[in-house]
């Protein structure tokens, strides 16, 4: 059982990715559209999941969400690892003053709990747009990945292949890209699946909080409207809460099933995980 | 006399993480292009109008001047004023903090109730349907949107059973925090169950467990005194990091179920630009969330003698 999970996961996000790039073909109506005759419609012919309260197609709405979803989960993961690793690897490699300044950085952007600086940066934004929240979920997911590559570093570094590179004269940036970086790709990539995830999450969790992407449809919005209209219409927040689960769920049982390959020595990895 | 200074530099580096908080949130604050003065006095106010406000709010002030007072009011302990009423930040706080802190203490204790069964079951019955059952459980709740759990529980339980009663009649105490503490709790649940599980396999195979059980002890002892003690250490560990989901959950837990809270003040503020409240507010779970993790760190060396003497984690 356990072992055929990680293959509907990836069923089910290939899927996904599939709907999220046909979302113009699939739903040809535009997300925006709205009829007027025909609120909070339960599912039926037309509208195979129904309307919500401003006459939009909820199956519309869906579809183009899922691009919201990952383009906002996939843009957050490149971008904290675009800014983390390079300080990562920096930090453990330099020691010293620069690592110490570094560290504490990172401690101070711990202290913030997950989505709250996001809140705080979306805040800025008079109507915040999808690179708004790509660029306040990456301002504190950089500092997790920062960690995890300083650590990995500081492990390698006293590696006899390290110090062989470096008696054959490879130059620190080349040792670093090329030599250092593979050796610790292993974690980075678990740790990057779950954060994939989380930064869809927390996505949603924005949008719902009404601090989410004003451009494009979201789940998040989606539940926002659904939730208040629970009782009387349960279809406009079923859908979106499903694919929200199903997502988080399905990305979360590949990066397990990752860290069991790539990750052994993990505090929950390993044969017990 | 070494754990004397370990105590001393973690209070320091405490210390020090709280006032990088203090700035970023400062500087964060004052970069919103919005001017609060138009916010509050709306479209139609006069110029002598909008710059009398914001020299009452200090708002007319050099920079640093203005996070120099800010600081000041941090030590004095007001916070600073709202924007919008006059009355002090910390009263604003003070009033709501009581319904956040039983909302999460009430979260933590639901995931408590669920997770170690779970965890346990899973570990003591490893490899098969239960464990299978449990694990993905556990996935789901972590996967589970609190603003969809939440909606559907309420619809559920509230509507439907009318076994509670339904959150929007505005009805505080014990029955209105079964609901929240639930959805809060489930996220929780699911990180806990599987590193009780974990941690328990672990311990069920180490060293001093087989050398318990070849001595003859009742398997119920050795489980109680040699599995389960060991197997806690990570266990308050993670409780203590996952305590930052629990704070931004109880965000999204008090508005799902209109509750009063930290969430709901801030959501408020934001809407109405309210710099100090919302400053006030992000101090403040910052603060927790820092205070929180050198108590678990605490509790972490209490429980793992061997912890002690180790220094700092990196």
């Amino acid at each position: 059982m356990r072992n055929h999970l990680p293959w509907f996961a990836a069923a089910f996000l290939l899927v996904l990715v599939l709907v999220a790039a046909a979302a113009p073909l699939l739903a040809p109506l535009r997300p925006g559209d709205r009829d007027l005759t025909a609120l909070l419609e339960p599912p039926g012919r037309g509208h195979p999941l129904g309307t919500d309260g401003e006459g939009r197609d909820l199956a519309a709405q869906l579809v183009h969400g899922a691009r919201t979803a990952l383009v906002v989960g996939i843009s957050t993961v490149l971008l904290s690892l675009a800014v983390g690793v390079p300080l990562g690897l920096l930090s453990g490699w330099l020691g010293g003053p620069v690592d110490l300044a570094l560290m504490g950085l990172t401690e101070v952007f711990f202290a913030f709990p997950g989505i709250l600086l996001a809140m705080l940066l979306i805040f800025l934004a008079e109507s915040p747009s999808t690179l708004h929240v790509v660029a306040a979920l990456s301002a504190t997911g950089w500092a997790g990945y920062a960690r995890l590559v300083r650590g990995s570093v500081l492990s390698e570094r006293a590696r006899p292949y390290v110090t062989a590179a470096r008696a054959l004269g490879v130059g620190p940036l080349r040792l670093l890209a090329v030599h250092l970086l593979p050796n610790v790709a292993g974690p980075l990539i678990v740790q990057a699946t779950f954060g994939m995830a989380a930064a869809i999450l927390a996505e949603a969790s924005l949008s719902f909080l009404g601090l989410g992407p004003q451009d494009v449809p979201s789940w998040g919005a989606i539940l926002d409207q659904g939730a208040a209209l629970f009782v009387a219409s349960p279809h406009v927040a079923t859908a979106a809460g499903l694919a929200i689960l199903g997502t988080v769920l399905s990305i979360n049982v590949l990066g397990d099933a990752l860290r069991d390959r790539l990750d052994p020595t993990s505090e929950q990895g390993g044969r017990n995980a | 006399m070494p754990i004397l200074s370990t105590q001393l530099l973690r209070l320091l580096r405490t210390a020090g993480v709280l006032a990088g908080v203090l700035v970023t949130v400062f500087v964060v604050a004052r970069a919103v292009p919005g001017d609060p003065a138009v916010n509050l006095l709306g479209d139609r106010a006069t110029e002598a109008e909008l710059a009398a406000l914001r020299s009452r709010l200090g708002l007319d002030l050099p920079l640093a001047d203005q996070l120099g007072a800010y600081a000041g009011s941090v030590l004095d302990g007001s916070l600073g004023h709202s924007f919008r009423d006059g009355a002090t930040v910390s009263s604003h706080i003070g009033a709501v903090l009581p319904f956040t802190v039983e909302l999460a203490l009430a979260g933590i204790v639901v995931a408590c109730l669920l997770a170690f069964p779970l965890g346990v079951a899973a570990a003591l019955r490893r490899d098969t349907l239960v464990d299978g059952a449990a694990l993905l459980l556990a996935m789901a709740g972590v996967a589970v949107p609190g603003f969809w759990l939440g909606p559907l529980l309420i619809h559920l339980v509230c509507v439907r059973l009318g076994w509670l009663p339904d959150p929007g009649a505005g009805v505080l105490g014990l029955r209105s925090l079964v609901l929240p503490a639930l959805v809060l709790g489930a996220a929780l649940a699911g990180k806990l169950t599987r590193m009780i599980r974990a941690s328990l396999l672990d311990a069920l195979h180490a060293e001093h467990v087989v050398a318990a059980r070849a001595r003859g002890l009742p398997e119920r002892r050795v489980f109680l005194a040699h599995v389960l003690r060991n197997a806690l250490v990570p266990v308050v560990t993670v409780l203590g990091l996952q305590l930052a989901a629990l704070l931004t959950g109880a965000i999204v837990a008090e508005k799902v179920f209109a509750r009063p809270g930290l969430g709901t003040l801030l959501l408020d503020a934001i809407q109405a630009r309210d710099y100090p409240v919302v400053q006030g507010c992000v101090l403040i779970i910052a603060l927790i969330y820092v205070l929180v993790n050198w108590a678990v760190d605490g509790a972490y060396r209490a429980l793992d003698p061997r912890a002690a003497g180790i220094p700092e984690r990196p």
